[in-house]
């Protein structure tokens, strides 16, 4: 008997609903990134201005002689402000690779072939970006939050500013979003992460450097929306409540941010294909 | 049992035409789809995946409508493409449990059947290896794991000796043989080389230029009546194909000088009890051909698909 008739047996087990390939190619990937030390060191990097807001709300919280550094809305915004370094890390680390890899590896006919949709691929590795620069965002930020309770021993500075849970959230969130959506429809273009890294910061730093030069030539602010950095500072400004003059009005940073992940999804629904056509 | 019918299916890549109105029904057990390159066969394996939206005509693969059961289609085959294809920085047992998961597996019966598949296809002592880190062959066989490891109804194999050497096609053709033959599952077999169909399969349907040009039994179309000749003559070869064909025989060159004569069981204008190498020789006499070599022989799968497609 060939030794290839004793490795294979049908199957008469259980088999799983369709709708949570999502979950699979999502653990897989955040399970690829955790085994990665140079991955790790970054996440624990990312988390070093948490430790320094903590450090700074026990202090403010423990001596009434450093009340000066007394949390306040605008902290949560400056902290918000301060992980933007590491969603772009992140952004890059993780997402740079996650279609450009299986481009290379011509990996889509192969997860298309499977009982699953573009869109649950698409939402799979969504996932495993979106988790960990939620993990350097909004965790953070809220357990800040939490922290100061814990430290002041109640909640009134919550209740005085509680709009912070939402707009720590739908800041979080709308960086995130704006963030994995523009980097895997960036890595869909490609089949190089380290071109798409390049494409990604190209972006970044390029919108904010037009910006910068047409206000300058202009002396008008009204070009914020050409950097997405700029068009969140607008945004950010506006649901923590920092007073000043906002360099566009919030309902068209809004719109800008639409239009980004907009044009983000249309660029998946035309890259992300089992069988590329060139006609 | 019908496991893919296809109804007047059509696809057209920008203006070009893929499949034009192909009509054809798979039977159960192993079944070859052979024609030349460019012929539709990768086309209609992805139209039937879903994978290709075609432009008018019905598909059924285990009687579900690929329009509208395209999940639960996928869910009940497996698909080893003609390219080059895994999941980047894997090993191949976590790549193949993935797979199996991705397919409907629980978690801890993919990585199961993936020990066993790996072991099946050959690739067991390899299995902790990165996938990138193989060979060729090695590559080949793995793509054959990742579409068996959920241990589905039917197969789609994509040209699944490509690229592999002698020894390594031959175990690859032992192994699809035996999944038809011992362990009971349907495939479809797409391949240009006649030599691996006719070894596979039992079924055989011959594609060119987008449309179905035979399709029936391996041994049926080998036999369809008439003799075949292998033939060498001295002289003018090319002219003296044309006057077999012109006398209404199908003839195609093989090698060198030697052509392939089909001498239908009552050719025209010859009677129906000339014997059938007579009508050779007088062909040969008329036109002042000197036969050097004429001998009967077997039909064989590449006269059936060279009667197809018209062959010179």
């Amino acid at each position: 008997m060939p030794i290839h008739d004793q490795g294979y047996r049908r199957y008469a087990g259980r088999r799983e609903p369709h709708g949570r390939s999502w979950w699979v190619i999502a653990r897989a990937g955040i399970q690829e990134r955790l085994r990665e030390r140079r991955f790790l060191g970054l996440l624990l990097l990312a988390w070093a201005p948490f430790l320094v807001r903590a450090v700074q709300i026990y202090v403010a919280s423990s001596y009434p002689q450093a009340s000066f550094l007394a949390p306040s809305a605008a902290t949560f915004r400056e902290f918000l402000d301060q992980q933007s370094i590491f969603i772009f890390f992140v952004t890059i680390y993780v997402g740079a690779g996650l279609i450009a890899n299986d481009r290379r590896a011509n990996a889509l006919q192969l997860y298309l072939s499977k009982p699953l949709t573009r869109v649950e691929y698409i939402t799979g590795k969504m996932v495993t970006l979106v988790l960990f620069l939620i993990g350097v965002t909004w965790l953070p930020a809220i357990l800040l939050l939490l922290l100061q309770i814990i430290f002041a021993g109640d909640v009134s500075f919550v209740r005085a500013n509680l709009f912070l849970i939402p707009a720590i959230t739908l800041l979080s969130f709308l960086q995130v979003a704006v963030a994995a959506m523009t980097m895997l429809a960036l890595s869909s273009l490609s089949k190089s992460r380290r071109f798409v890294s390049l494409m990604y910061a190209g972006i970044i730093f390029f919108s904010a450097a037009i910006y910068q030069a047409l206000r300058g030539i202009t002396g008008s602010s009204v070009w914020v929306f050409v950097s997405p950095e700029d068009t969140f500072d607008v945004i950010a400004d506006a649901v923590f409540r920092i007073p000043g003059r906002p360099a566009m009005p919030v309902p068209a940073a809004f719109l800008v941010v639409v239009i980004l992940i907009a044009a983000s999804i249309w660029i998946l629904e035309r890259r992300v294909r089992a069988v590329e056509v060139v006609t | 049992m019908v496991t893919v019918s296809l109804d007047k299916v059509s696809v057209t890549y920008g203006t070009q035409w893929a499949l034009r109105d192909v009509s054809a029904t798979f039977p159960g057990g192993a079944v070859g789809l052979l024609g030349p390159n460019g012929a539709g066969k990768s086309t209609m394996i992805k139209a039937l995946l879903g994978l290709v939206p075609p432009d008018r005509g019905e598909m059924k693969v285990l009687d579900l409508d690929v329009r509208t059961s395209p999940l639960l289609i996928r869910a009940r085959i497996g698909y080893m493409p003609e390219t080059d294809a895994h999941i980047p920085g894997m090993n191949a047992v976590t790549f193949v449990a993935y797979c199996g998961e991705l397919s409907g597996l629980p978690r801890a019966d993919a990585m199961q059947r993936a020990h066993e598949v790996l072991y099946y296809v050959g690739l067991g002592e390899a299995r902790y290896r990165n996938v990138e880190t193989y060979s060729t062959g090695m590559k080949q066989r793995i793509k054959l794991a990742q579409a068996l490891v959920h241990d589905p109804d039917l197969l789609f194999l994509d040209e699944p000796t490509n690229g592999m050497d002698p020894k390594g096609r031959e175990e690859m053709l032992e192994l699809i043989r035996d999944i038809a033959v011992n362990k009971g599952l349907n495939l479809i077999l797409s391949s240009h080389l006649l030599p691996d169909v006719e070894y596979a399969c039992e079924h055989v349907i011959v594609m060119d230029k987008g449309a179905v040009a035979t399709q029936g039994p391996i041994a049926g179309l080998k036999g369809q009546g008439g003799r075949v000749f292998e033939l060498r003559v001295k002289g003018d070869t090319d002219r003296f194909i044309e006057v077999l064909r012109a006398a209404g025989l199908e003839c195609h060159s093989t090698d060198e000088d030697v052509m392939r004569v089909f001498v239908p069981p009552s050719p025209d204008g010859f009677g129906a009890t000339s014997p059938s190498s007579q009508i050779l020789f007088q062909l040969a006499a008329q036109h002042g051909m000197q036969v050097r070599h004429l001998r009967p022989s077997l039909p064989t799968l590449e006269d059936v698909f060279a009667r197809a497609v018209g062959e010179p």
